[in-house]
């Protein structure tokens, strides 16, 4: 509860300060040259990198019982640490709510955001930031009580719902209750804990977010049976990491990572065999990737080996998938790869 | 004081001694201090100032108050003024702001009843009734108010859904939806009966003003209360059957998920409200015990001499004299009463900081978004310290 304080407190400071902090990169390098392309340095120069991931959603981001933060976003951070650093563990994760996640990307205080992050044309453009690709396709849905007796979206009218204010949720939730004639009382909550928790307790009687993030409360609660995932998807979430606006080297390297990691399923290169595959594996797209060719790793500014290592850290995207969101029943669905698997993470090729 | 009473040689001027240019010279030496001053404060607030823009632009972050008139889309519970998502972000922020005031304006009403009546039941000579008021402020003192609002609103999720809702008497539900219960259809007959009876108590102080004049100029009485009864009772009762005497009650009933119709309070605000009233009450109750505390014995003892009962020297002798000490500590209850309404963010009701948040999110546009809330807060703020001073000038002592 402390926390709740104390991070509204350092958000509120954190924007009212923002002249402050924005100032400082300006005063030390004259030149108006954007002040965002030194991230890449900064990472560096730091030796670690400073990831804002979800406060804790099961399967995306959230520290296990040793205090160490795991999921499909947290593996994402640790793949952009793998390649610079060649250890997966430089990686300081900082816990941002839907509502300070942008001003902690845009004052600096985060280097990337990889925190279930819709991508959006306001978001790209006047917020200052880039997505440098979707890693995970997804569509907003409902959770009911399976005691409620609801069985589709529509019979939602008079309902109270429960969402996560600052977020796209929220409004395509009115979007759609204005399309389908649905009226609704909101109950916004900005700390996804006390939200989930008003829900559970009866204050809603539905609640909605990205069909993943339904998934992931639905697994945590103590009998998921007792809850139901509408089968409406209202909308197409594609969500990926985000950089701020300006560091193309950066958010190059961090677009590369994702399509190498793609590119790695598809070609069925996996943690296990990726050193004996860089070593032996004959094919012209593989030997570049894993940099016994080319300098396809130099291109992007980091060492040739670059993919051996993100994927020996993590593995492939296949194995991020399963080992984070299979557990909490997501299906692979538009998340395959193409073509192998006919789904829509497909990755440019690698020369 | 008034100038008579100031010794005429202090009322001297000083002698006129010219402007030396040197440092030595104690004018010229707060000259230059003061430019100086002036000059670093100055460019500091530029240097942050244009920074903050510069940075912008690079980062290609859009600035204004441009995205006011754009469509909100955010949904809002709790609405003084009719809204809908489809309106602007301007009248969004509004309705936080009227939410803001809503909960600040009731909360400081019944804090100070609240506290008033502990900080006299504190000094009661009944053992039980002091000890009770004393645990009741140290308890609630010690606490932090988020805390002390979390508490609350779990209490109030605790409470049964609205198939099981609590159901005291007809029309009347409590549930974790929040308490329904029957309200009048209001029509422009109810507001304009509304603004008979504020006129009513303004005639009624007028003419209370009057006979005390006219009292003082000829020492006879005059009954006030026929007239008062008369302005603040009878002249909304007439104006209301003038209208067309509408008088339809709406009843809550159980329809799908929720009740429909009637009014509601919500476990938002009933939380926000419960947790600030008897928070704030526990600083207001030490406050108002002070102040009495403050009141000579001598005081006490003269008005019992003159024959008066222990409530009447409470109310017409301690009370006015307590409250020159008790207004200026009360002023900073009030304003942080209003300040930490801001906490409504941790519990779900949506003020003014919960709906510039969301604002500043969905558009990006943070310092205006920060701009607008300390805009907001300065200006409550403001107006209840200059309300406060007002009325603490008209108690103060005159001194004849």
């Amino acid at each position: 509860m402390k926390h709740v304080l104390r991070r509204s407190m350092i958000r509120t400071l954190g924007a009212a300060l923002i002249a402050s902090t924005m100032a400082l990169p300006a005063v030390a390098q004259q030149q108006p040259a954007a002040p965002a392309a030194a991230t890449l340095d900064a990472i560096r120069a730091r030796g670690t990198l400073i990831c804002g991931v979800n406060t804790g959603l099961a399967g995306f981001a959230q520290p296990d019982s040793q205090g160490v933060w795991r999921g499909f976003d947290a593996d994402y951070c640790r793949a952009v640490a793998a390649a610079l650093f060649n250890d997966p563990n430089k990686v300081r994760y900082v816990p941002t709510t839907a509502q300070n996640r942008f001003t902690a990307l845009q004052s600096g205080e985060v280097d990337m955001l990889a925190r279930n992050t819709t991508w959006t044309l306001s978001r790209d453009t006047s917020l200052g930031f880039d997505f440098p690709a979707i890693n995970f396709y997804d569509g907003q849905g409902f959770m009911v009580k399976t005691s409620l007796g609801v069985r589709t979206a529509r019979e939602l009218d008079g309902a109270t719902i429960c969402v996560q204010p600052g977020t796209t949720t929220e409004q395509n939730l009115t979007d759609w209750a204005r399309a389908n004639r649905v009226n609704f009382t909101p109950v916004v909550i900005e700390r996804l804990e006390e939200l989930v928790t008003a829900f559970v307790a009866g204050r809603c009687d539905a609640y909605t977010t990205d069909v993943s993030g339904l998934a992931s409360t639905r697994s945590a609660q103590a009998r998921p049976a007792d809850y139901l995932i509408l089968p409406d998807v209202i909308s197409k979430e594609p969500l990926g990491p985000l950089v701020r606006h300006g560091d193309q080297r950066f958010s190059d390297l961090v677009r590369w990572i994702h399509f190498g990691l793609v590119a790695a399923e598809e070609l069925g290169i996996t943690a296990a065999n990726v050193q004996q595959m860089a070593a032996n594996d004959t094919r012209p797209e593989v030997q570049r990737m894993l940099g016994r060719n080319g300098d396809l790793g130099r291109m992007l500014a980091v060492d040739n080996a670059w993919l051996v290592n993100v994927i020996r850290a993590v593995g492939n995207y296949g194995e991020v998938f399963e080992r984070n969101l299979t557990p909490i029943g997501i299906q692979r669905g538009p998340n395959a790869v193409w073509p192998t698997a006919g789904g829509l993470q497909f990755a440019p090729p690698f020369r | 004081m008034s100038d008579a009473t100031v010794d005429p040689r202090f009322r001297r001027k000083p002698p006129k001694r010219p402007l030396r240019l040197s440092w030595a010279d104690e004018r010229i030496r707060g000259i230059v201090w003061q430019i100086l001053v002036v000059g670093v404060v100055g460019t500091i607030f530029y240097w942050l100032w244009s920074n903050t823009a510069h940075n912008l632009e690079v980062r290609r972050i859009a600035t204004g108050f441009g995205f006011l008139n754009r469509e909100a889309g955010l949904p809002i519970a709790e609405h003084v003024i009719s809204y809908e998502p489809t309106d602007t972000y301007l009248r969004a922020l509004t309705v936080g702001v009227l939410n803001t005031l809503k909960v600040s304006i009731v909360g400081i009403v019944l804090a100070t009843i609240l506290g008033t009546t502990i900080g006299i039941a504190r000094l009661s000579k009944n053992f039980l009734v002091s000890k009770i008021a004393s645990f009741y402020v140290e308890v609630i003192r010690d606490l932090p108010l988020l805390l002390q609002l979390l508490f609350w609103y779990t209490v109030m999720q605790g409470l049964p859904g609205p198939r099981q809702a609590f159901h005291p008497t007809e029309g009347v539900f409590l549930s974790n939806r929040g308490l329904r219960f029957p309200a009048l259809e209001w029509e422009g007959a109810h507001t304009a009966a509304v603004v008979a009876f504020i006129a009513g108590i303004v005639l009624t102080w007028l003419y209370g003003r009057s006979a005390r004049a006219k009292q003082m100029a000829d020492g006879q009485p005059r009954r006030v209360w026929p007239a008062a009864i008369a302005l603040i009772a009878g002249l909304p009762v007439v104006v209301w059957l003038a209208m067309g005497a509408p008088w339809t009650i709406e009843w809550p009933a159980l329809r799908g998920f929720n009740f429909r119709g009637g009014a509601n309070v919500s476990p938002e605000f009933a939380a926000l409200l419960i947790g600030l009233v008897t928070y704030t009450a526990g600083f207001i109750a030490e406050v108002v015990r002070a102040g009495i505390l403050a009141v000579n014995q001598g005081q006490w003892e003269a008005a019992q001499a003159l024959g008066l009962r222990h409530g009447s020297v409470l109310r017409l002798i301690v009370l006015p004299q307590a409250l020159r000490v008790i207004i200026p500590p009360l002023t900073s209850n009030y304003l942080s009463l209003a300040k930490n309404s801001s906490l409504a963010v941790a519990i779900g009701y949506q003020d003014i900081v919960s709906i510039a948040n969301t604002t500043l999110n969905q558009t990006g546009q943070a310092i205006e978004g920060i701009a607008i809330i300390m805009a907001v807060y300065l200006t409550i703020s403001l107006s209840i310290s200059l309300f406060m001073n007002w009325y603490n000038a008209r108690i103060a002592l005159v001194e004849r």
